[in-house]
């Protein structure tokens, strides 16, 4: 498989991301929006990573080359479980105040 | 056309009507389900590719924990559904104009790359994604960071206390 495909098909659930932070108003949906980036960028990393690994196997048997990407895939999915978790402790505590999820309020921050 | 390559397509093809489906929902917590269903595909994908850990770590960690935060939170508001906001048409056309407008100028920078054409992925094979050369690579040389995501986390978990608390 071509390394452009997996390109294209990230880029199009990126670009879905992006939409998505654009048009939506509800701050839950955004924030979905931002995990389904993320996501995107993950699945490309690991390709990258395997495209490098199957171009190093035909000069050495048992290369561990790409192995690097996977493991920042790893750590993003950890930064990502931590960012949630304070992410939507914030969307709480701004509905509490407001009853809605309407992003717009953010628009002024302070007060 | 090989098994893998129409494996490729039915979950490229699945993914993107899921995504596409986390944006139009007009319930949030049928986003979720959706975006439930886009990480499956990825943890398809990811089998695909061989990165067993990583597929399931996606399912554990995306599908199991995050989403099941997202859907706590989301019945925990309790948002009628006619009084979600939505912005105005205009606004919207210009959203998902800008999107696209990014889809495409990136397409076309890929297409006339040149340093990646022809290149090929390793599908189904490759031994850099099971369990045992990545836990030796994530004890040996990335043992640090592993441990400083540790406190990452805590941090993170007495973040969100202290701002949920008041």
């Amino acid at each position: 498989m071509s390394i452009q495909y997996y390109i294209i098909l990230c880029l199009t659930l990126f670009s879905i991301g992006v939409v998505g932070v654009l048009t939506r108003r509800n701050a839950i949906i955004v924030f979905m929006c931002i995990e389904l980036m993320l996501n995107a960028v993950n699945l490309l990393l690991v390709a990258f990573s395997k495209m490098y690994h199957g171009a190093a196997l035909q000069s050495a048997a048992n290369t561990t080359v790409g192995i690097d990407a996977q493991i920042f895939v790893f750590f993003i999915m950890v930064v990502a479980a931590a960012e949630v978790s304070v992410g939507l402790a914030i969307i709480v505590m701004m509905y509490r105040n407001t009853h809605s999820v309407d992003i717009n309020f953010l628009n002024r921050l302070k007060n | 056309m090989s098994t893998v390559d129409i494996l490729f397509y039915l979950l490229s093809a699945f993914a993107i009507v899921s995504a596409t489906m986390v944006l139009i929902s007009k319930n949030s917590i049928h986003s979720v389900l959706w975006l439930i269903l886009v990480f499956f595909a990825i943890s398809g994908h990811y089998i695909l590719l061989n990165a067993q850990f990583l597929a399931i770590v996606n399912i554990i960690v995306y599908a199991g924990a995050i989403m099941v935060l997202f859907l706590f939170v989301i019945m925990l508001m309790n948002i009628k559904k006619d009084a979600e906001p939505q912005k105005q048409l205009l606004v919207k056309l210009t959203g998902v104009i800008a999107g696209g407008s990014l889809l495409t100028l990136l397409i076309a920078v890929v297409k006339q790359t040149i340093q990646i054409q022809g290149k090929q992925v390793l599908l189904k094979e490759g031994s850099i994604g099971l369990i045992h050369p990545l836990g030796k690579a994530l004890f040996s040389d990335y043992v640090i960071p592993f441990e400083i995501s540790s406190v990452l986390f805590l941090s993170a978990m007495v973040g969100a206390v202290i701002i949920g608390k008041k």
